[in-house]
């Protein structure tokens, strides 16, 4: 077994899969991901709340706890579940993937504690009730200087992480615990945490000024318009941190459910530089119908200078899936165009979960980010439920079903506890994943209806002016409200069956982890030679692209027929 | 294999489906490239950001003065003044914690210089049944080249957080023939 550059007592050997287990980077994976799971959970209780308020026949909260609410959804879901997860998903890649020990200690706990100690103190600051901004904050809208010390302090701890991150590639390389290149999944994870840095440093020169101005608004002057766009340089890069980091965890989930290998590495490997350089651009889909900015700017920016990125996406999507299908031919399931996909693991939720975060990401959230971002359609859709019906297929049926579906191997090998309940476990990410589509749909439609994001009565507090949204916008929130519900219930089986696990669970440490399908917990990877036939991951991503082209144009239609505006 | 190390000769071009693929999604990036510059030009709905610093007071001056001059009546549900400019002229619409005032009768198919500006926070310019949305920023005079195409009355909503009352923040647009 290759011990790398690990010193004694330093590793253990995995016993599912041979690779070495870094213990320092093992303990920190697991008090990352811990504190993942813990905010996941304040998450998913804002979640229901807001589900249920927004859902018109429900209308459970009252304003100040709605906007409450969801100031604590945003930043424990969108920033302190993903960061932290996303730091305990580095520090795998960089040690057990490249055969290397952890470059520091001390900055993995500064890190941590950084990072937590931040996130107490935004949602304690949010809970005092004057820090009622929502994630955005947007100014003049102010909040306690608390609020953004705290997301300072998780940026800062975020950013020690990343670095901790970069050092270790750096003495793996300088020790010769790899050679030549290193794998795919390391790679992603490398892309994303250089997305983060650039994202970080968006956070810090946003959100420094904006603490200052918190204290004391005449000490420093804020232009809102300017705020907008600094502000999304950390708010929408950091959400390409995520795909970078889930599409990361889709190569490795295909490798280790089905023995997937990527057909060709230099296209994966392409379309993760491709993501570094342009993603950025796409903060832009944010201020497409702002002041100030004008339309070369918005149709450059929100092009990702022609659509690069997006090109990335799409070659993901056909990369993933045909990494799939090439293995299970290679395996035997050669029946017609489709009988590796009906043959696959469903069964394995670290399979089921990875399969349906890539069709929910693709068909989801793909297809509408991009019509949405469309500079002159989302004079359409701009600060209505169609944008967060967009991220909540991208962010939660992607990024959050992919994590989960990960989780379902990290506890077993990294935690080395067995889960309880398998069969809850096999159907946990259909649940959270149909529930979430539903959701999604829900506020999608009702948002083309008009009805605004961030409000709390669509019945408009008996305004003489304007009573209301009609039947239809009424009937999609209803649908809204169900799929919600039913994704909670996915959500809140999630966090019971790793928590169970986690802290009651079975010991499997000195054996391999149980299988979740077949004989060995890890297909072994098929050979570099396997012949590469992808007939039907050639007609999924035909279907992909015809419902993208009839989505992009029926939008283009319909902006055709409102006013006219320049 | 992708947790594994690739061959040496992983650095080669793509071939079959996968290639095609590839250039098929290239030549969609570049159709959808190609149809935002085109609908500058070519399309009628654009978002062209034209906007000029103003001080929140000296907006609220330019209202007051523009009301006074175009006022044909008032509102009696919210005692907010109605305007009626002239086909082709600047109309101010002020946006506050938690109104938009004044409410604004405009001509079909006539063109309009409408400019958007907040006192306080930043809101929301959501109208409505039609789902057209815009920023309005404190600060920043934002101004739309409006023509309405349709005849009706045209709630106005605010879709930028702003506050407690922002679900009761309203104003209206009405277009007569």
């Amino acid at each position: 077994m290759p011990t790398g550059n690990h010193g004694a007592n330093e590793m253990r050997s995995c016993e599912t899969t041979g690779l070495p287990v870094c213990l320092n980077a093992q303990q920190f994976i697991k008090l990352n991901a811990v504190c993942a799971v813990v905010f996941l959970l304040i998450g998913a209780i804002a979640a229901i709340l807001l589900a249920l308020t927004r859902w018109p026949a429900v209308h459970l909260l009252s304003a100040e706890w709605y906007y409450r609410t969801l100031t604590i959804h945003g930043l424990n879901m969108l920033i302190f579940w993903i960061l932290f997860f996303e730091i305990a998903v580095l520090y795998f890649a960089c040690t057990t993937l490249l055969n290397s020990k952890l470059a520091s200690k001390g900055l993995a706990w500064a890190s941590w504690l950084l990072m937590l100690i931040g996130a107490i103190t935004v949602d304690v600051f949010i809970l005092r009730g004057k820090s009622d901004v929502l994630l955005t904050s947007y100014v003049p809208l102010k909040a306690e200087p608390g609020f953004y010390l705290g997301i300072i302090l998780v940026a800062v701890g975020a950013l020690l992480g990343v670095i901790n991150f970069f050092c270790t590639i750096y003495i793996a390389k300088r020790d010769k615990t790899y050679e030549g290149s290193m794998p795919m999944v390391v790679y992603g994870a490398t892309a994303a945490a250089i997305i983060a840095v650039v994202t970080l440093l968006h956070g810090a020169v946003t959100m420094i000024p904006t603490f200052v101005w918190s204290i004391n608004p005449e000490w420093i002057a804020l232009d809102p318009a300017w705020y907008r766009i600094t502000w999304w340089g950390l708010g929408h890069q950091s959400q390409q941190v995520n795909v970078c980091a889930m599409v990361s965890i889709w190569y490795f989930l295909s490798s280790v459910t089905v023995g997937g290998r990527p057909i060709n590495q230099a296209v994966c490997r392409g379309a993760f530089v491709l993501y570094i350089l342009f993603i950025n651009l796409a903060s832009a889909h944010h201020i497409l119908v702002d002041p100030g900015v004008g339309s070369g700017w918005k149709i450059w920016n929100t092009s990702y200078a022609m659509y690069l990125a997006v090109l990335a996406s799409m070659i993901h999507g056909f990369t993933v899936p045909a990494s799939v299908e090439v293995a299970q031919r290679y395996n035997g399931y050669k029946d017609g165009l489709f009988g590796w996909l009906f043959n696959a693991p469903w069964r394995n939720p670290g399979f089921s979960g990875f399969f349906l975060s890539l069709v929910i990401f693709g068909f989801g959230g793909g297809i509408t980010g991009v019509v949405l971002g469309t500079q002159q359609i989302n004079i359409m859709a701009h600060n209505t439920l169609r944008i967060p019906g967009h991220f909540h297929v991208t962010v939660v049926g992607g990024t959050t079903l992919a994590f989960m579906a990960l989780t379902y191997y990290v506890v077993p090998m990294i935690f080395q506890k067995e889960f309880y309940c398998k069969a809850l476990c096999r159907i946990q990410p259909w649940l959270f994943g149909g529930g979430i589509t539903v959701f999604a749909i829900g506020m999608s439609f009702a948002g083309s209806y008009g009805v605004p994001r961030r409000h709390w009565d669509v019945d408009m507090g008996g305004s003489t002016l304007f009573t209301g949204f009609g039947s239809g916008a009424h009937v999609w929130l209803g649908i809204m409200g169900v799929g919600g519900v039913i994704a909670f219930i996915g959500l809140l089986l999630f966090i019971l069956l790793v928590v169970s696990a986690v802290f009651f669970g079975k010991s499997n440490a000195g054996g391999p982890m149980t299988p979740w399908h077949g004989d060995t917990a890890i297909v072994a990877p098929i050979p570099h030679d396997a012949p590469h036939e992808t007939p039907g991951t050639m007609i999924l991503v035909m279907v992909l692209l015809v419902s993208f082209v009839v989505y992009y144009f029926a939008n283009w239609k319909w902006l055709s027929d409102v006013w006219h505006v320049r | 294999m992708s947790i594994y190390q690739p061959p040496a000769d992983w650095f080669k071009a793509p071939t079959g489906s996968e290639r095609t693929w590839v250039g098929i999604a290239l030549v969609w990036c570049i159709v959808m490239s190609i149809m935002m510059p085109l609908w500058h030009f070519k399309g009628k709905q654009n978002s062209s950001g034209e906007a000029y610093r103003v001080e929140p007071m000296d907006y609220a001056k330019r209202v007051m003065e523009f009301i006074a001059a175009n006022q044909v009546g008032v509102d009696e549900g919210t005692m907010r003044p109605i305007v009626a400019p002239a086909p082709g002229s600047d109309v101010y619409l002020q946006a506050q914690m938690w109104q938009y005032t004044p409410i604004i009768k405009l001509k079909l198919n006539q063109e309009y210089r409408l400019h958007l500006s907040s006192l306080d926070l930043q809101h929301g310019f959501s109208l409505q049944p039609l789902n057209m949305n815009f920023q309005i920023l404190p600060g920043w005079d934002h101004v739309l080249t409006i023509t309405p195409t349709s005849t009706g009355t045209f709630p106005i909503i605010c879709n930028e957080f702003c506050g407690i009352g922002h679900h009761g923040m309203t104003g209206q647009i009405i277009v007569e023939e």
